[in-house]
């Protein structure tokens, strides 16, 4: 059949499946979105490219289907660059389309045109500039192939307005694709899988360091299976979390930066580590002179790139996470590690009370408070995104996730303004989700325009500002790290009660403890989107916090004082 | 094992010959902050396949870090590390030397020493075309300088394994990565 390159685009886009997208038109694009009216796909109009790269990014998190994105050349592609970088710092499975200049006129600094995919170079797993309309079928099926497999991550496919226009015999291909150069291992190596049970039977104090391959491959069951039989603790990192249930009496919690004490403690005293798919990222294991001192190290991950890049291992093993624990777990016997379990929650003791629960009772709306209060509302199951900053870090400690693809965030590029068009990209993914977009002031008002696509697509998503009046995270590192200095970190914002109210939609204002949970209600009676201004306590801080690059277990703690979640049927 | 020494690696790199290729590996070069000593790139005998022949310097640890992140490349198809191995390495170097009547014929016997080639000649200069392994070229520009050396060019290494395997076999389609060199079966 005779097609256009932009009818090739949808069709391509049919067989893959994709049901909604997320874009901006321009005129190096308009062949493309004018061939869209005949077909069946969704198009959510953002008001910022960059948003529609996180919706695409959030949709593909939830979803695990790949996520979908457009804009015009020049601005519209330059626009999307935060969001590519942000998913693929966070490996998530993207498509990013763009409109190019007329391919005679590339080169020629043309009206809008822009070197995309020289730009997009290093924040992309693989990239196309298609010039010919016979390339467009065939860049774009690799795109979603290579997006979607091994380890996931954005594919952006550059498209003269040309080869958009032209037309081609044209017929799609469903044989699997062989690329040359291209070939992720999956399956782990039976040499290494061999010595990795060997240093699981020789270890008195294991630990996993689950990461977000858990959720990536699917590999929650076995992780559980895996964690229960052997009886060992399970630390997460920031991405992680919901790949193994909060309430799970061996998850320990977050690890890392803001992870509480006695993982972080637990991680220096084991003397195995058993790192799941994550990656040793600098916010997790902080000085690595003096990381995990006692412990021999296994590895798995589909990246091969990622053994030993941070972490010297004793054992590496490449492969696809959940095919690998399968194949451990024909093998894994039963352990018991009580000693060092009970050693652990003898360490939880004594930080819980410390660093994570306990806020003074001054009559002061904390940041936790409202967590803490929405996680009991929603009984833990809502889909939560977050910005990025202080409200990340206690939305993680606070919001106990039970199920694997509820906690969207930002983890490797913190891109603040990830969280509302993430709540919209969540909400299309599972449409009868309850989504939250818990964010900071400074963050909310870098994507905010986002309101109004959620209202011009009547979908429901509720945001809570956690409002500190200042750019929270970075004046905690001033107060602790430049003498309480606060350049430029205090903010004043408009009223985000009438900003709601100027897009149609609902804002309500908190500012006392006992008012959050009427809001809480309001918001969930209300039809359309909601924003609820919280006004917290403004200088608060999240403990603990190991400071940049110092050793893992060297702590900022809290300082001890007394409770702010009451005890009782009120306990975590 | 890892030996923490830094020396000059030279790294054979097969790519899909497509366009951007030259850019996306000397992009990763220098975000992953290593330095190129030198990069000549040419045809091979497979169709669609380029070979890059690149000089860089780094510990063996260093060299695992650049292949694992060269194969993260879906363009390169493979990648081989020649330092350690009984390799042919020539450099070819074309050198423009001041060579008056007074000089020329001492010129003349140093090039043939060497086994270099005369390839230019005026009145007052020649060009000497000389090919070699690095030690070699260096050898002979060293011996060359004192004459007066007016312009010269190297065109950096190309190398290839003796002997009479191939460094590229076409894959059998078992949908196998060319396996990370942490990680080459046993089994
Ligand atoms: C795009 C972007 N710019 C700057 C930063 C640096 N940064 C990290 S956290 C933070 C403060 C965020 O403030 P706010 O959104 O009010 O959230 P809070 O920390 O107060 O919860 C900043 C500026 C960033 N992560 N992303």
């Amino acid at each position: 059949m005779k097609l256009t390159g932009a009818q090739i685009v949808w069709e391509v886009l049919k067989r893959e499946g994709v049901e909604v997208v997320f874009g901006y038109p321009g005129g190096a694009n308009l062949p493309i979105y004018d061939a869209m009216l005949d077909y069946p796909v969704h198009h959510v109009l953002v008001r910022h490219e960059q948003g529609a790269a996180h919706m695409a990014d959030a949709y593909a998190r939830v979803s695990g289907k790949v996520g979908v994105a457009m804009a015009t050349s020049g601005p519209g592609a330059t626009n999307l660059t935060t969001g590519i970088a942000t998913a693929m710092m966070d490996s998530s499975p993207t498509v990013f389309i763009t409109g190019q200049v007329v391919s005679r006129f590339i080169g020629f600094d043309a009206f809008q045109e822009t070197d995309v995919t020289g730009i997009t170079l290093p924040i992309t797993k693989h990239n196309y500039l298609v010039t010919r309309v016979e390339d467009v079928g065939p860049a774009l099926r690799e795109a979603f192939y290579i997006a979607r497999s091994g380890r996931p991550g954005p594919v952006l496919v550059d498209i003269a307005k040309d080869a958009q226009q032209n037309s081609t015999e044209w017929q799609y291909d469903p044989a699997p694709l062989k690329l040359r150069g291209y070939r992720p291992q999956r399956h782990p190596l039976c040499r290494q899988v061999e010595q990795a049970l060997e240093l699981i039977a020789q270890a008195r104090k294991p630990l996993i360091l689950a990461g977000q391959g858990v959720l990536l491959s699917n590999a929650m069951r076995e992780l559980q299976e895996f964690a229960e039989r052997a009886q060992i603790p399970v630390a997460m990192t920031l991405l992680g979390i919901g790949g193994f249930p909060a309430s799970h009496p061996l998850n320990l919690g977050m690890m890392g930066m803001h992870g509480e004490a006695w993982v972080n403690q637990s991680i220096q005293e084991a003397d195995l580590l058993l790192a799941f798919g994550m990656r040793f990222d600098d916010r997790v294991t902080g000085n690595l002179k003096t990381y995990a001192p006692n412990a021999r190290k296994i590895h798995i991950d589909i990246d091969p790139a990622e053994i030993n890049k941070n972490v010297r291992v004793d054992v590496g093993i490449v492969g696809d996470l959940r095919e690998t624990l399968q194949t451990m777990l024909e093998h894994l016997p039963r352990l018991d590690h009580s000693v060092w379990l009970e050693h652990i929650q003898e360490m939880k003791g004594e930080s819980a009370v410390r660093d994570i629960q306990y806020l003074p009772p001054d009559g002061h709306l904390y940041a936790a408070h409202v967590i803490h209060d929405l996680w009991r509302f929603t009984g833990g199951d809502a889909i939560i995104t977050t910005d990025v900053g202080q409200h990340q870090m206690w939305a993680a400690q606070y919001y106990r996730v039970d199920q694997p693809f509820q906690w969207i965030t930002s983890g490797g590029l913190g891109t603040m303004g990830f969280g509302l068009p993430a709540a919209i990209g969540a909400k299309f993914a599972r449409p009868e989700a309850e989504v939250w977009a818990i964010v900071g002031d400074g963050g909310f008002q870098m994507t905010a325009a986002e309101l109004s696509t959620a209202a011009q697509e009547g979908i429901k998503v509720n945001v809570a500002v956690i409002n500190n009046g200042y750019l929270g995270m970075v004046r905690q590192w001033q107060e602790f790290f430049y003498e309480r200095r606060y350049a430029a970190t205090p903010m004043r914002s408009p009223d985000f009660v009438k900003l709601a109210e100027a897009h149609g939609l609902t804002g309500l204002r908190v500012e006392r403890r006992e008012d959050v949970q009427a809001a809480l209600e309001t918001a969930r009676a209300s039809d359309g989107t909601v924003v609820i201004d919280f006004r917290v306590e403004q200088e608060d801080s999240v403990y603990p916090m190991v400071p940049a690059g110092a050793d893992l277990h060297n702590m900022i703690r809290r300082p001890v004082r007394t409770a702010i979640v009451e005890t009782g049927e009120d306990e975590l | 094992m890892t030996m923490e020494r830094k020396m000059a690696h030279t790294l054979v790199v097969l790519v899909e010959d497509k366009p951007g290729v030259l850019n996306r590996v000397a992009s990763l070069f220098r975000r992953r902050a290593f330095n190129i000593e030198s990069l000549t790139v040419g045809h091979t005998e497979q169709p669609g396949l380029s070979r890059m022949t690149i000089v860089v310097e780094g510990d063996d640890f260093a060299i695992e870090r650049l292949t694992a992140y060269l194969y993260k490349l879906v363009n390169v198809v493979q990648v081989e590390d020649l330092t350690h191995t009984q390799s042919v390495v020539r450099d070819l170097a074309l050198i423009k030397v001041q060579a008056p009547p007074e000089s020329r014929t001492q010129i003349m016997q140093v090039v043939d020493v060497f086994r270099g080639r005369v390839v230019d000649v005026t009145n007052q200069s020649l060009i000497v075309e000389l090919t070699g392994d690095v030690e070699k070229i260096d050898g002979f520009v060293e011996v060359l300088r004192p004459f007066g050396i007016i312009e010269m060019v190297r065109t950096g290494v190309v190398a290839m394994e003796r002997g009479s395997t191939p460094l590229y076999v076409p894959l059998n389609g078992n949908g196998q990565a060319h396996p990370h060199p942490e990680t080459i079966s046993e089994n």
